[in-house]
């Protein structure tokens, strides 16, 4: 059996080395004028399955950019694996992400696709081609290497996108929304993969989803966000054990936690603090 | 799951076929039944007669035509994509020179080919010039729409996995530019035949090196209308090549990707 990893370490001291991202005090204001940020502080620990839950418009998407380093704060700042942005990319230090749509080169096949952070890394022919192969067999597209995108449907399409994130090793995978466009039945497999990927792989993965459930069942901690201006109002840790299958789903520890999370997210659409609500753990 | 490699509909074959049938069959019954002379309309039968006839004269001067159009072709090709590429580095270099390649595009090709056969001394260069004011205009728009038409998406998975200018370029910007480069392609493929053909007209270049305009244009002074008719249907059939060359071309080229491949029969 694999060995259960739980969620809770949440003592304030958390040494460099359990830390792959922080964010202190960040923020962000658009050209236009437009607050997309309050300041954030939020700490990203190694080995978690770190959920941003918030509505449209509350600026997690944001947060995952900055996270990403695709966008500089306005203000604050962030450290990655206690270093600059300029630092990540080498190995231990290997940023990922994966986006809302699959987001694939339609003039590549499938294994070209995927190959695509190797190639640009320039990295040696015959490790690229384990890794890719070992990549596509992941997400169980091994008969499909040689497709077009086109060829495929969305859900596998989005498989393809995951290998590729998945194809150097990330030590930290971002992903906007990856499976909001897609139907409910691919949505809840893929979830249940993803789950056992960031188990099996000891994947440290910070999500971004407008889907409470999903959040219960994938992360390891929730961090909540509202909108206008976009910040950060609670975290709440799911401390359940992994893996969690159909039985936690329908539990009601899950609907607990589902409702717990849903009550905050109305709070902070409604412009209130969380008054009388778990508070926030973050300092 | 893939229409392009499905055998086109027969139909869509025969019907433009039957078409040209109609019409040639109506237009030989009308001149021989109202006796019209060859020298207005002559019949099918007689063009095509004439075809074979003076075929070495005409031929010969397709091959020039041709060729001016073909070099005009790979030269707008080669300079139109090369501004586009220059372009997309900055949007102020765009903004700066887009209004004269507007302003060449817009000025008609007879004012300026008269100028352009007086300043360059060899009259076949001056030709092919004057097909490339033409036909590169569709290029240069085409290919730079296309080289900045670029998933932003894409454009920040390169970013995050810091890729060079270059590698962005090669790797990205080409590639989603192909499909709007070869738009620009079967328009250009048209405007080179066609500029080819107008210059020929306003330098009217006989002897050796005649192309099909002038034989048009001799025909017409001779009322040779049979060699007229001769002579436009081989350009209309080079025209129909060139365009079919670039549509194969394009599919060849974009058959696994792109959508404008898909659901064409």
């Amino acid at each position: 059996m694999e060995p259960e990893r739980r969620a809770g370490r949440q003592g304030p001291a958390l040494s460099a080395s359990e830390l792959a991202v922080a964010v202190a005090r960040a923020t962000k204001t658009w050209p236009n004028g437009t607050r997309a940020l309050d300041p954030v502080d939020l700490d990203v620990r190694r080995g978690e399955f770190l959920t941003i839950l918030g509505p449209s418009g509350c600026g997690k998407s944001t947060l995952l950019h900055l996270i990403a380093g695709l966008e500089a704060p306005t203000s604050g700042r962030l450290a990655w694996w206690g270093g600059p942005f300029a630092a990540t990319g080498a190995a231990g230090r290997r940023l990922a992400m994966v986006f809302q749509s699959p987001t694939l080169m339609p003039w590549a096949r499938v294994n070209a696709n995927v190959r695509l952070p190797l190639a640009l890394a320039q990295a040696p022919r015959e490790e690229a081609d384990r890794a890719v192969a070992d990549a596509i067999w992941l997400v169980g597209l091994a008969e499909f290497e040689r497709h077009w995108p086109r060829e495929l449907s969305g859900g596998m399409q989005m498989r393809v996108s995951i290998a590729r994130a998945l194809v150097n090793h990330p030590d930290l995978l971002l992903m906007d929304e990856p499976f909001g466009a897609l139907d409910e039945f691919t949505r809840l497999r893929l979830d249940g993969e993803l789950a056992d990927l960031w188990r099996k792989r000891e994947l440290t993965i910070v999500f971004v989803t407008h889907s409470i459930h999903e959040a219960v069942f994938l992360s390891t901690r929730v961090a909540v966000m509202g909108p206008r201006p976009g910040r950060l109002i609670a975290e709440v840790a799911i401390d359940e054990p992994h893996p969690r299958g159909e039985a936690f789903r329908l539990s009601t520890r899950f609907a607990g936690y589902a409702q717990r999370l849903s009550q905050l997210v109305a709070q902070a659409c409604g412009g209130e603090t969380a008054d009388g609500m778990p508070a926030a753990e973050a300092p | 799951m893939n229409a392009a490699r499905e055998p086109i509909e027969r139909w869509r074959i025969v019907a433009p076929i039957v078409v040209a049938i109609g019409v040639l069959a109506l237009w030989q019954a009308w001149t021989v039944l109202d006796d019209v002379p060859t020298y207005l309309v002559p019949s099918p039968l007689v063009v095509a007669r004439t075809l074979v006839t003076d075929a070495g004269l005409l031929f010969a001067s397709l091959g020039v035509t041709v060729s001016i159009a073909l070099k005009a072709l790979a030269l707008a090709i080669v300079a139109g994509v090369a501004i586009a590429l220059v372009f997309v580095q900055s949007r102020w270099i765009e903004a700066a020179f887009t209004p004269y390649v507007v302003l060449m595009q817009v000025t008609p090709i007879v004012a300026i080919a008269p100028l352009i056969i007086i300043w360059v001394r060899d009259t076949q260069v001056a030709l092919v010039l004057c097909a490339v004011v033409v036909a590169i205009f569709p290029i240069v728009s085409d290919t730079t729409l296309g080289l900045r038409s670029v998933d932003p998406r894409l454009i920040d998975l390169f970013r995050m996995n810091r890729a060079t200018r270059w590698q962005v370029l090669w790797r990205l910007r080409i590639p989603s530019a192909l499909p709007y480069f070869f738009g620009g392609l079967r328009i250009a493929s048209g405007l080179a035949l066609i500029g080819a053909v107008v210059a020929e007209f306003v330098a009217g270049t006989g002897g050796q090196g005649a192309g099909l305009a002038y034989q048009i244009l001799m025909a017409g002074i001779q009322l040779n209308i049979p060699r007229l008719f001769a002579a436009l249907v081989l350009i209309t059939a080079a025209g129909v090549v060139f365009y079919g060359s670039t549509v194969l071309l394009s599919r060849v080229a974009l058959r696994h990707w792109h959508e404008s491949q898909l659901d064409e029969r």
